[in-house]
């Protein structure tokens, strides 16, 4: 057998945690050779990061126990290795780059000197460091590298201090990049050109590249072979294009069914009469910053509108404005013909049964300190008019049932609950107050795949039996595909198409619209590939 | 930034206004100084002269007006004890604490800055239980026992140290020590805290993964952003010093503010104690605004 | 990591069960709070049994030096200048020194909150204006208010409890103000105030819940400061006045007798320290032990030591 580049034989890495010993990977063994791109494919909990951090010597001793395995690079046992001796090659021979390269850069430090640290912790003279610094600047398109150097990792967008990252991760030339979910945080367009810059330098470079994520479509787009972990245990590995077509275990399976926007779109006749809901010109202005620039849209009854968008286009600041969290600054919003802008506390108390709103992070949106029942129950002790004290417990139940939950959790804190399931609370209890319409501002985004799934079915059963309206706010079109009548899609503020969702994912009219679609990533490999040849042919995706 | 220093002297300006106002009339409350001045068999026709000497005959508000008007032009009265103008007074007492201030905070900055941060570096070792455990003691210590214990063993047994006043550089060794101790052991604690806290942070592992050495994992990537909170610390205790440390400085015989301070209120000298809070207001105002100033440097994402 | 999945269900015991549990995973904690308990029914219960014996005043015996069995136990730790033997008078004196700091803290901590709840939710001028009081009553000189109350009013435990009080509350004030300003902004607020709950039942049902754990673990090191302040000013002078006794005093009473009798402001003193250095690690504890993100750490310790 032909030594690989780098090779995890066996890794078993434990942590010892308050409720006992978790494994967090078992028996890990995969390999990467020089100019291959290999992806760790996993949903959170799998364990898909434990290697890499392995690799890196970023596990924390204790908790965590490295119990059996090694981890070989050019034939060299890493794990026995002294602390020094790791040190040398981190970063200079094997480097990583992150999620949220905004926590990951140091604050108070300018770029240029932390890319340069990069090189001068391994004894390049300052002078060349420096000089080397600005042209990877100006390699990984920063504009204006001069002036980038002395600036602070706040200064850039979210894209920017990714390549800045980028930047600092092959300033010494290393042989294995490994980036943990490099583009998760960041907007769809945004993604394809950082990982279209990825591509291009790992060609450049011939380096391996070990990639960490949870998105088939980031798999697809970039990834050579594929190893998909579950529960700490590697379940299928081989070629990305093969596992996806013939995936062999079960896992594999359902979270290549899971994965969104495959179905049929819904298409159906406009409905016609009053709508529930009519935005009229709705204005925010922060200061001299115009988040919202006169939106006007309507939700018919029993309809479901998408909105979506990038980071900063207006989307959730609407949400929060029809529902008057932050005053908006104009317009009108009409719900049943009166508008609630203009209503007083009481008559929008009265209203506050109708609208209710599903929020994206549930693990923030629910009290810490207060049970199920409490949580569920407040609905009632806000609006004492909808049911008597005496039915609380048997209406607790039911909507936990109906949510997919059972009636015994009522007793229960948010935090012993998983991601999906708290997401299942919150919208028990916005269904408590019998509401017409729910807005959901990113209420999937912050969810794995297949619970993502799970909670759209839910929403989507809601609707057909209680007859809701949903107000969905997305950056993720492919969910939006599966679940929403119509597509609003905004940018910097203002509504830049708006169409039944047929029309808008098969033939979009605004260059906005369109560009949005190319460079959101199909979890199915061919069809990835010709996206990205017609996406280069068209230039649609500036570099 | 002009702008900032102008809204915050505005901000405290008011309070200082305050402050007098409220000074002014209660500090009367507690009596006529007459009595204290005066021999118990004064007569009546030396207690009103005294009082006609003193202003202590109109009306309080009258008084009040009259400082007022003397303020606008500088004047802050007359101490009635040392029979000097009191801010004279007090900038003399000032002056000793000030030295006494900056000569402790350094000491205390500098030395819990390096052991705190040595001690988040390996949280739960030796060197952290250790120094954990001093601090503790050392923040749950009332001074005056330290400086009644201190003075007990290094000048009434020892013989090492001078028991009270100044002079000599020897003088200031146990004000100094004793001062040093309760700050140093709450500093400390928020160093370690605010370290472990940096240390855990994702832009010290992406250091790790750069190969960064743990030295200047420590000193340079995490100490610059564990120091706002410690900063802040640093100021509240300073500030401390600065008001007065009342109890140290009566005990070694220092003639500091401190000690001025609590002589004035006792002795009824309503001129120094309101020049004395003036000029502590004042050094507690420029300290404030160095203090913010520091947030800046160290901070990049801090303007005003 | 797959932790979540892990500590969903840990299983239900009692409140105070796991309080113990937690406790003695910190052994310096459970023994600060052990000591505290003693302190606590010595404050309570001393005088009851005690105050005949501390006051007793035996002329043979003053300044008598400690560890010195012959006068009978109560003397082990020596006499003071009249001969009153001072391990009771220590035990006497928890009452006051302890009813001070208590009543001081939960005036202040009941007053300051409440204050900075109105000053952190509100977004009126009230807010502003209940910093600037904040910011006199802070550079307001603490002595000068004990001289005032001590000459307008008389010197007993109420007023210097009130003298105290007064000085603390920005403490409270400023702490419940920063933690108001965050939590108002979590999201589960939002979610309350889409529900159309009112602004009395968000702040009390779901932002003082919140805030409570870093008022009490403040509380808990506050303690420990009062008791420090309320000795510096019953040993300036200008506290507690005797007959009645607080440590601090017994301290400020020894003083003139430290060459040849220590023990008169030694033991007091290591009363106080002992007394504020419990609470400090008492606090410590609270700090990790209240944080349920942190918790794990006392947790995991218990399982490693016991």
């Amino acid at each position: 057998m032909a030594e690989h580049l780098l090779e995890v034989r066996n890794l078993s890495v434990d942590f010892h945690t308050a409720a006992g010993t978790v494994s967090a990977v078992r028996n890990v063994t995969w390999h990467l050779d020089r100019g291959e791109t290999l992806a760790i494919l996993g949903e959170s909990g799998s364990g898909k990061s434990v290697s890499a951090s392995t690799i890196m010597n970023l596990i924390d001793m204790p908790p965590g126990e490295i119990t059996s395995g090694e981890v070989l690079f050019e034939g060299r046992d890493l794990l026995k290795m002294t602390d020094e001796q790791r040190r040398e090659l981190n970063g200079c021979r094997i480097a990583m780059i992150f999620q949220d390269p905004l926590s990951h850069l140091n604050p108070v430090y300018t770029v240029g000197w932390q890319i340069c640290e990069m090189m001068t912790v391994h004894d390049v003279p300052a002078d060349q460091a420096k000089a080397r610094t600005l042209e990877l600047l100006r390699r990984v398109g920063i504009p204006n590298p001069e002036a980038a150097m002395d600036k602070y990792p706040h200064e850039f967008s979210g894209g920017q201090r990714q390549r800045l990252m980028i930047a600092m991760a092959l300033a010494l030339k290393p042989d294995i990049l490994i980036a943990d979910e490099p583009t998760t945080a960041l907007d769809v367009t945004v993604q394809a050109q950082v990982l279209a810059l990825l591509e291009e330098l790992q060609r450049e470079t011939g380096m391996g590249l070990l990639l960490i994520t949870h998105d088939l479509g980031v798999v697809a787009e970039i990834a050579d072979r594929v190893v998909v972990m579950n529960k700490g245990e590697i379940v299928e590995s081989g070629d990305a294009a093969e596992v996806y077509l013939n995936p062999k275990h079960p896992y594999t399976k359902r979270l290549i069914d899971a994965a969104p926007g495959k179905g049929e779109t819904r298409d159906e006749e406009d409905r016609l009469g009053e709508p529930l809901l009519r935005v009229d010109r709705l204005q925010q202005h922060y200061g001299g910053f115009h988040a919202l620039k006169g939106a006007s849209f309507s939700i018919m009854p029993g309809e479901t509108v998408a909105i979506v968008g990038e980071s900063g286009s207006g989307k959730s600041t609407m949400a929060r404005a029809i529902l008057r969290l932050d005053e908006p600054s104009g317009g009108k919003v009409i719900w049943k013909g009166r508008d609630l802008l203009k209503m007083t506390p009481k008559e929008l108390f009265a209203i506050r049964r109708d609208i209710q709103m599903v929020f994206q992070d549930p693990t923030q949106s629910l009290n810490p300190r207060m049970t199920v029942y409490q949580i569920i129950s407040e609905a009632w002790i806000v609006h004492p008019d909808i049911l008597p004290k005496a039915r609380w417990k048997d209406r607790v139940a039911e909507l936990l049932v109906q949510v997919g939950l059972s009636p015994e959790m009522a007793k229960r804190y948010p935090h012993q609950f998983s991601g999906g399931q708290r997401q299942r609370i919150a919208i028990a209890r916005a269904l408590a107050l019998e509401p017409k319409l729910i807005i959901c501002d990113e209420a999937v985004s912050a969810l794995d795949v297949s619970i993502q799934a799970q909670v759209i079915e839910l929403l989507d059963g809601l609707r057909r039996d209680l007859g809701l309206s949903y107000l969905f706010i997305a950056h993720d079109l492919p969910v939006v595909r599966d679940f929403a009548d119509r597509v609003i899609v905004m940018k910097s503020g203002e509504i830049v198409e708006e169409g039944h969702v047929g029309q808008i994912f098969d033939a979009p009219r605004m260059p906005y619209t369109q560009a949005l679609l190319a460079a959101s990533l199909d979890p199915d490999p061919e069809v990835q590939a010709t996206r990205r040849n017609a996406r280069k042919s068209e230039g649609l995706v500036p570099a | 930034m002009k702008r900032f220093i102008g809204k915050r002297a505005m901000a405290s300006a008011i309070s200082l206004v305050g402050l007098i106002v409220l000074v002014f009339f209660l500090s009367r409350l507690t009596g006529d100084p007459t009595d204290l001045y005066l021999p118990i068999d004064a007569t009546q026709e030396m207690r009103d002269k005294f009082r006609e000497l003193h202003g202590l005959n109109d009306p309080l508000i009258v008084q009040f007006g009259r400082y007022v008007w003397d303020l606008l032009h500088f004047d802050f009265g007359e101490s009635i004890r040392q029979a000097r103008p009191a801010m004279e007074v007090v900038l003399e007492g000032f002056r000793w604490t000030l030295t006494l201030a900056v000569i402790t905070m350094t000491l205390v900055t500098v030395a819990a800055i390096v052991i705190g941060s040595l001690a988040a570096f390996k949280v739960g070792g030796v060197f952290d239980r250790i120094t954990s455990f001093f601090s503790l003691i050392g923040a749950s210590a009332p001074d005056f026992w330290i400086a009644i214990v201190g003075i007990v063993i290094f000048a009434v047994q020892l013989r090492w140290l001078p028991t009270s006043g100044t002079g000599t550089i020897w003088h200031w060794i146990l004000p100094i020590s004793v001062l040093f101790i309760r700050p140093f052991g709450l500093i400390l604690q928020v160093v370690r805290g605010s370290m472990i806290t940096a240390l855990s942070s994702a832009y010290v592992k992406t250091a790790k993964a750069k190969g960064v050495p743990p030295r200047p994992i420590i000193f340079v990537h995490g100490l610059r952003n564990a120091m706002l909170p410690v900063i802040t610390v640093i100021g509240d205790q300073a500030a401390g010093i600065l008001n007065g440390a009342v109890v140290v400085e009566t005990i070694f015989g220092f003639p500091g503010i401190g000690k001025l301070m609590i002589d004035a209120i006792l002795q009824r000298d309503f001129a120094v104690i309101l020049a004395a809070i003036m000029v502590s207001a004042v050094a507690i105002f420029i300290m404030n605004l160095l203090i913010d100033l520091a947030y800046a440097m160290l901070d990049p994402r801090i303007r005003y | 990591m797959s932790q979540t999945n892990t500590t969903t269900t840990p299983k239900e015991r009692g409140r105070i069960g796991t309080f113990i549990r937690l406790l003695w995973a910190d052994k310096f904690a459970f023994f600060a709070a052990l000591f505290l308990l003693v302190v606590v029914l010595c404050a309570i219960f001393g005088p009851i049994w005690l105050s005949d014996e501390a006051t007793r005043q035996n002329l043979r015996g003053r300044n008598a030096p400690p560890f010195e069995l012959s006068r009978g136990f109560m003397y082990i730790l020596g006499a003071d200048q009249l001969g009153r033997p001072l391990l009771p008078r220590i035990i006497v004196a928890a009452q006051n020194t302890m009813a001070v700091a208590a009543g001081a803290v939960i005036c202040s901590m009941i007053i300051g909150s409440a204050l900075g709840l109105v000053a952190g939710y509100t977004r009126s001028r009230w807010s502003g204006a209940i910093m600037r009081l904040g910011d006199v009553i802070m550079s307001f000189p603490s002595l000068l208010l004990a001289v005032i109350v001590l000459y307008m009013l008389e010197p007993s435990v109420a007023n210097i409890v009130l003298v105290l009080a007064i000085t603390r509350i920005p403490i409270y004030l400023r702490t419940t103000r920063a933690e108001v300003l965050e939590v108002r902004e979590r999201m589960f607020i939002s979610a309350a105030r889409v529900m159309g709950t009112s602004d009395r039942r968000i702040v009390f049902r779901h932002i003082l819940p919140v805030v409570m754990p870093t008022l009490i673990t403040i509380a808990t090191l506050d303690f420990a400061f009062v008791m420090l302040a309320e000795s510096s000013l019953s040993f300036l002078g200008i506290g507690i006045q005797p007959p009645e006794i607080t440590w601090g005093l017994m301290v400020s009473q020894g003083r003139p007798y430290l060459t040849n009798a220590w023990w008169l402001s030694f033991w007091p003193g290591l009363a106080i320290i002992l007394t504020t250095l419990s609470l400090n690690l008492l606090s410590a504890w609270m700090r990790i032990a209240l944080d349920p993100v942190q918790r794990w750490r006392l947790e995991m310790g218990g399982r490693k030591n016991g």
